[in-house]
């Protein structure tokens, strides 16, 4: 024991979850990395075909949107192989998806560490959309293959990837806060999200490309944050073909903020019931 | 010596909701219907339907309960079962927040609310000692550390890279306990969890949690079992209805206890072979009637006697029809350690069947092999998932009998249990 530890005095007190906050998140770091630990290796542990899994799904999800809309509704792609236009933007939208349910469900599913344990609860769902990033991983070296198998070069650009990918990463986390504590409250919540993915894939410009939605309806379209992200990645990803609409981009990045920062203050405020209620 | 622990008025308030089915937690589809339904009530004009949130009710789990813990003490916390006992370890392990009142603690807690919190049944035991140190609050490099000793401590080294879900139940909670005792903080906080285990395990989590404090660290500990506080602890502190009652030498405390159950159950004791009775209770879930004690043609008797044979006579309320249910009668000594258990399931094949109101059931018992002396009954129903009702149920007389016709009935103070029994000698 060192005497660092010996001073600490923790007061307990109604309403005084919030002093130590942030810095118990601090110490409770390596619960962190343990918990998202164990989710990685048990969920490649559980499933039979493991990673084969993580490269399918995407992969098969491609091939269909490639012909229903590349081939059969012939939507444009700029110019580039509409497999890889869809690629690009089943990176983003994955990593969205699998985060999210993943972390809706993550404080249910951990319901009896939080009925024994004291950590700050923020761990538990930051830890499920960790999980999603390893897919997001997984995904992006597909994503390199097939750009090799077409003789695709991306440019420089692409070294902004990672500032698109932490947009990403802000509005998986910033929903998944909402999210968990709302599922923690009304239980039926669950049945909700996986309606909302799928809802979602389907307006956001996944297997089509952003620029056939009408001008006058642009901005309006923005206003899901996914959008600002995926156009995010194109433009990063495929240059010039996919040019960023600068205005709802903006609008997109206001809005994953708003809804992280809402995430962050709402799940704080319902944190302190979590144990009483989960 | 400075103190470590400062508990000042500290109270925890729950709220019971009567109508959603007993769950904290509600459901989106009531929350809209409810908002539909007053909406369409006001727009009507319709007198106002009941809103669920006013049938709630306050329940304090704790009420100003004050106490100081200096460095090194060992305290035991007991009281009967809704004491508000698990309520104030969670309190002080962070789990949950109070109400008011506050608390002070100088030091690094480790709670042990459960052994074996967070593993995982597809880890191997390797990666859940990890993973479980990890939760408890240790440090990576600390546990890497420990590691050969704690893996000492629960006698796995064979099966270190096996999940932990192919381990028989013994090796499971050695493991959860190994990882545990080898927690270092300067308070420990533990909640039975040496109800597990074979009689030499417990006996070895005994002696390693006398060692942690004889370390310096302070130890609130709770159980069941008055013979392991009264083995570890110093200090005890009474709880009864969410208030401390009181705080002193666990000796005295712990008599203090045993008198309180004596003057509490002694009143219900009743004439006439019923030994408890609630006629008056109006409710709609479980709840325990009556219970007398019967001979074989159900003719109620005043008394027991050692190696008498009877009946318990049980009747109790059940909220609905139930298929199969089990029902159990465990008769304890004043310390609350079982005796006698008289279960259904799993040691008869009995299952019974509950009807909606009240059912009568009896227990049979041959030849009761107690000495005289007073017991405690504890009567529980429970379904596959565990206890649906439990309570101490009210004391128990058995009666001097002179069983071996020698002018010295067998007694409590002499021995736990009587047998029939006879010696020989090789001449």
């Amino acid at each position: 024991m060192g005497d660092m530890e010996q001073q600490v005095e923790i007061v307990i007190k109604p309403g005084m979850g919030a002093l130590h906050y942030w810095r118990d998140l601090w110490r409770y770091r390596e619960l962190f990395f343990f918990l998202a630990w164990r989710d990685i290796l048990v969920r490649y542990k559980q499933t039979a075909i493991g990673i084969a899994w993580s490269v399918l799904r995407p992969l098969l999800t491609m091939i269909v949107f490639t012909v229903v809309f590349g081939k059969l509704a012939k939507l444009p792609s700029n110019g580039v192989p509409y497999p890889i236009m869809v690629f690009t933007a089943m990176l983003p939208w994955q990593f969205f998806a699998n985060s999210l349910t993943e972390s809706s469900n993550s404080l249910i599913d951990n319901a009896n560490l939080l009925t024994k344990v004291y950590f700050p609860r923020l761990i538990v769902p930051a830890g499920s959309v960790i999980v999603g990033l390893v897919d997001f991983f997984i995904s992006l070296v597909i994503l390199f293959s097939i750009m090799a198998w077409y003789r695709f070069v991306p440019d420089v650009r692409m070294l902004l990837l990672p500032l698109f990918l932490s947009l990403a990463f802000m509005a998986s986390f910033g929903a998944g806060l909402w999210l968990s504590a709302l599922n923690v409250k009304y239980r039926d919540f669950r049945y909700v999200v996986p309606f909302l993915v799928q809802f979602g894939l389907y307006i956001s410009p996944v297997g089509f490309s952003s620029t056939i939605v009408p001008e006058k309806w642009r901005m309006f379209y923005f206003l899901n944050p996914m959008v600002g992200v995926i156009d995010g990645f194109r433009w990063a990803i495929l240059g010039d073909a996919f040019p960023v609409n600068w205005p709802g981009f903006s609008l997109s990045c206001l809005l994953v903020l708003v809804v992280f920062v809402g995430g962050l203050l709402y799940f704080r405020r319902m944190e302190r019931s979590f144990a009483d209620v989960v | 010596m400075s103190s470590v622990i400062t508990v000042e008025n500290l109270g925890k308030k729950y709220l019971l909701k009567h109508q959603t089915g007993q769950q904290p937690y509600v459901a989106l589809r009531d929350v809209l219907s409810d908002g539909v339904k007053t909406l369409g009530s006001r727009l009507f004009g319709r007198s106002t339907l009941v809103s669920r949130s006013e049938e709630q009710e306050e329940f304090w789990a704790l009420r100003d309960v004050s106490f100081e813990v200096k460095q090194g003490d060992r305290i035991g916390i007991i009281g009967r079962n809704g004491a508000g006992k698990s309520t104030l370890l969670k309190i002080l392990s962070r789990i949950t927040e109070p109400t008011t009142g506050s608390v002070r603690i100088k030091g690094r807690v480790a709670s042990l609310l459960e052994v074996g919190t967070g593993f995982h049944p597809e880890l191997t035991g390797r990666e859940n000692i990890y993973l479980n140190g990890a939760i408890l609050g240790m440090g990576r490099a600390e546990i890497k550390k420990k590691f050969d000793e704690i893996v000492d401590f629960a006698e796995i080294e064979k099966f270190l890279d096996t999940p932990v879900k192919r381990y028989s139940s013994g090796m499971y909670v050695r493991l959860a306990f190994a990882v545990a005792a080898h927690l270092e903080p300067e308070i420990l906080v533990v909640d039975e969890v040496l109800a597990v285990g074979d009689a030499q395990f417990q006996k070895k989590c005994l002696g390693r949690m006398e060692e942690v404090s004889n370390e310096g660290r302070t130890v609130l500990f709770v159980s069941h079992s008055l013979e392991s506080i009264k083995f570890l602890c110093t200090t005890g502190i009474l709880l009864g209805e969410g208030k401390n009652i009181c705080v002193g030498k666990i000796k005295e405390v712990v008599k203090k206890y045993e008198t309180d159950i004596l003057t509490n159950l002694a009143l219900q004791s009743n004439k006439d072979g019923v030994i408890y009775n609630n006629y008056n209770v109006n409710t709609d879930g479980f709840e325990l009637i009556e219970v007398a004690i019967c001979d074989t043609n159900n003719v109620n008797l005043l008394q027991i006697k050692t190696f008498d044979s009877f009946k318990f006579k049980i009747i109790f309320n059940s909220p609905h029809k139930y298929e199969s249910r089990s029902a159990t009668l465990s008769i304890m000594d004043l310390s609350g350690t079982i005796l006698l258990r008289l279960a259904m399931s799993p040691y008869s094949l009995f299952t019974m069947k509950c009807h909606k109101g009240l059912n009568e059931i009896y227990c049979v018992v041959d030849k009761i092999p107690l000495p005289a002396g007073t017991y405690l009954i504890n009567f529980g129903i429970s379904d596959e998932g565990g206890w649906i009702y439990d309570k101490d149920v009210c004391l128990f007389e058995v009666k001097m009998n002179d069983i071996f016709n020698c002018g010295y009935p067998p007694v409590e103070k002499h021995a736990v249990a009587v047998v029939k029994y006879y010696w020989e000698q090789n001449s």
